[in-house]
Formats: structure tokens, sequence, C-alpha cells
């Protein structure tokens, strides 16, 4: 048995240490806002934070994230994840939507990196998260709003 | 008494030697004023010191042995072998020309446009360990994995790619290009630092460098304690 925090909860969960931490997460916890996409790191719609960096849920095992904070997407409440939240629904980025979760857990790690990033800075902290539906202007836009929030 | 024609003639002769005298002072007093040749471009250096000028290697330096040679060619044999491992995708996929590493046999490059950052270990929500774990994970294509993965940082980004034999084995005598204070502490680096040992354990699919460990961490000692000669190219 493991136990796992998240989202300020603990969890006890009885499964194999190398199972990934997304199957974790939506199977056993049940917080199904973090979606599965490619199931090999490409992608990042599986992206949550683990003590405050975007890891890749669906190749992280469960071994790795036990004893760490662990921040899904229903959790991300901090000051920042709000801002960046509340820009995302001003400037309707989603599309389809299933990467958005993923994309907005990006944005709150480079947001609270770097408070006001330049473009250069967004191209370098959200390349990795891929949307089918090509939202990544409005994206962009998104990310200077919530900077301007502040 | 002499005849008015023999005084002409003593007359002539005399005027004769006057002028082949004059002459040959005014040929002497010339050669003394005339100015000395000297070099066009420093004239007031001795002649020797324009030669360390134009020269600056020893003059004379002491010819090397026939051991010595041989021990030199050794070396530099030594290190072409250890160059195959230095340029094989394992090791210089991140040692890459640029601040975004490589992937994969042909070295192209990181999806997701992945950055080097001022440490070496990726910027916001790409940093190398976000993907990459403690070990490789199961499967083609998946990220290769290892405690402390990351490139070099970027104040000493050790690029490999693209470098000659030469350009290399001269880059990694140089203190300012590998951090190390000596050339020892590259051989304990090569047989030790686990990113390294991590080339002979790839992730499923991707090959090893082209010798064993055992025998490359073999050719740098080589390399190095043969005098570290740097390869003709």
């Amino acid at each position: 048995m493991a136990t796992l925090t998240v989202n300020d909860k603990n969890y006890d969960v009885t499964v194999s240490p190398d199972t990934p931490l997304l199957w974790v997460i939506r199977e056993n916890i049940g917080l199904t806002g973090t979606k599965f996409g490619c199931g090999m790191a490409q992608c990042g719609a599986c992206t949550v934070h683990m003590n405050g960096e975007a890891v890749r849920s669906c190749v992280t095992p469960l071994s790795r994230a036990e004893g760490k904070k662990i921040v899904t997407i229903e959790g991300l409440s901090d000051e920042v994840g709000k801002r960046v939240q509340q820009a995302w629904i001003d400037e309707e980025v989603p599309q389809c939507g299933y990467c958005q979760s993923g994309q907005i857990m990006a944005a709150a790690v480079l947001l609270r990196t770097t408070p006001n990033p330049t473009d250069t800075d967004i191209d370098n902290g959200m390349s990795g998260n891929i949307c089918r539906c090509g939202t990544y202007q409005r994206i962009r836009k998104a990310i200077h709003k919530a900077a301007q929030a502040k | 008494m002499k005849s008015g024609r023999q005084v002409h003639v003593q007359g002539i002769k005399r005027s004769l030697l006057l002028l082949i005298a004059l002459i040959f002072f005014i040929s002497v007093a010339y050669q003394q004023i005339k100015p000395e040749p000297q070099a066009p471009s420093s004239p007031s250096v001795p002649q020797k010191e324009m030669a360390y000028a134009f020269d600056s290697k020893p003059s004379n330096p002491k010819p090397k042995t026939k051991a010595e040679l041989q021990r030199e060619k050794e070396s530099r044999e030594a290190f072409m072998v250890a160059y195959t491992v230095f340029m094989h995708p394992r090791c210089m996929n991140c040692h890459p020309n640029g601040d975004t590493p490589l992937q994969g046999e042909d070295s192209h490059l990181h999806t997701q446009g992945v950055t080097r950052g001022p440490d070496g270990k990726g910027l916001y929500a790409l940093k190398c360990k976000n993907c990459h774990q403690d070990n490789n994970i199961a499967g083609l294509n998946m990220p290769p994995g290892q405690p402390n993965w990351q490139m070099p940082p970027a104040h000493l980004k050790m690029i490999f790619q693209d470098k000659s034999p030469r350009q290399l084995a001269l880059h990694f005598k140089e203190s300012k290009f590998t951090g190390f204070k000596n050339l020892e502490q590259m051989i304990e680096h090569v047989e030790k630092e686990p990113l390294v040992l991590s080339c002979w354990h790839p992730a499923q699919g991707l090959t090893t460098p082209p010798i064993s460990h055992d025998e490359f961490v073999a050719k740098v000692k080589e390399w190095i304690e043969k005098g570290a000669a740097i390869p003709v190219n």
C-alpha cells in the first residue's frame, strides 16, 4: 500500500509501485480532470504538479510520487492558478478542451517562475503541450492576460 | 732642354692623373655617406631580434626521440577510438551545437522544443525530469531515465556536435570547456559519471556506443597518459 497526497488530501492506494501516477489519479482516486493523451510523455495532456513541477503523470511511476505534494487541475486553487483559469474563461481558450487541463497546469508553472513572460518564454514553457484544435494563439493571449491580472 | 711638344704632353699626363685621383676621392667619399640597406618594416630592430619577431617557435627545438614520436602516435590513435564514443548519439545528443538536446539514432532535435535552461535541467514546464524518470521506462520510444538526467549547464555547454577530432581534443585540454581542473578529472568523469555510464544502458530500441565502457575508459586513459596528443585533423 502507498499513501499519496493529492490536492492536500491523503489517499491510501494498493497498486504496484510502477503504476503510472495518471492511472492512480484517475482510476483509484477518481479525479478525471487529468487526461490520457499519448501515454509516452509526448503531448502534455496528463500534466500535474509534483512538488511544484509540471510532471507528465502518464510516465511518472507511483513510487516517485510517494511523499510528494501532487496537485491536479481540480486542486489548482492558488493565486496564480486562479488567475490562469479566469484568463482561460475570459479568452474562451478551449475548443474541444481535451488538452486544456494540461495546458493550464503548464501555464501555472510558467507564471510562477516568470510572472511577466515574453512570447519567447511562452514558447519555451508551453511548446510541450500539444493542442489538436490549434488554440495556441488564444493560449498565448490568456497567459499574457493572466500575467497582467496580478 | 725640353721641347715645347714634350712640355705639352707632360701637362696632359699630369691633368689625367689629377682627374683620376679626383674621381677616386669622390667615389670613396660617396661610399662613406651612403646609408646602409635596412629592413623596410622595422629599421631599428637588430637582426637577431627580428628573427624572433617572425618566428615564435624556439629557434632550435629539441628533436623528439623515436620512442616519444611512437608514444604520441599511440596517444592520437587512442583518442580516435574514444572519439567514436564522443560522437555517438548516446553521448552527443546531450552535447548539441545549440540549446535544444537531440534525440534518437539520427540525432534529430528533441521534440517539444525542450531547451537547456541555465542549469542544463530545462525550463518551466519542460524540465528534463518532468518526463525522464530515474530509470528507463519499458517500451519503444519511451523516455530514457537516470536520476540526474540533464544537459551540460549554460555556462559550460561542452559542445561535441560538429567538432572534428582535433577540435574536440584541443577543447578537452581547456578547463573552460570541460570545467575540470586537470585531465585526470576527465578520466574520473568518463569512468564514474552515471550519465556517461547510462550510455551503455539505453532505453529500448536505442543503440549503445561502438565499444564497451571499459574499452572507452581505457582509450581515454591511454590518450591522456601518453601525452594527450592532438590529432592532425
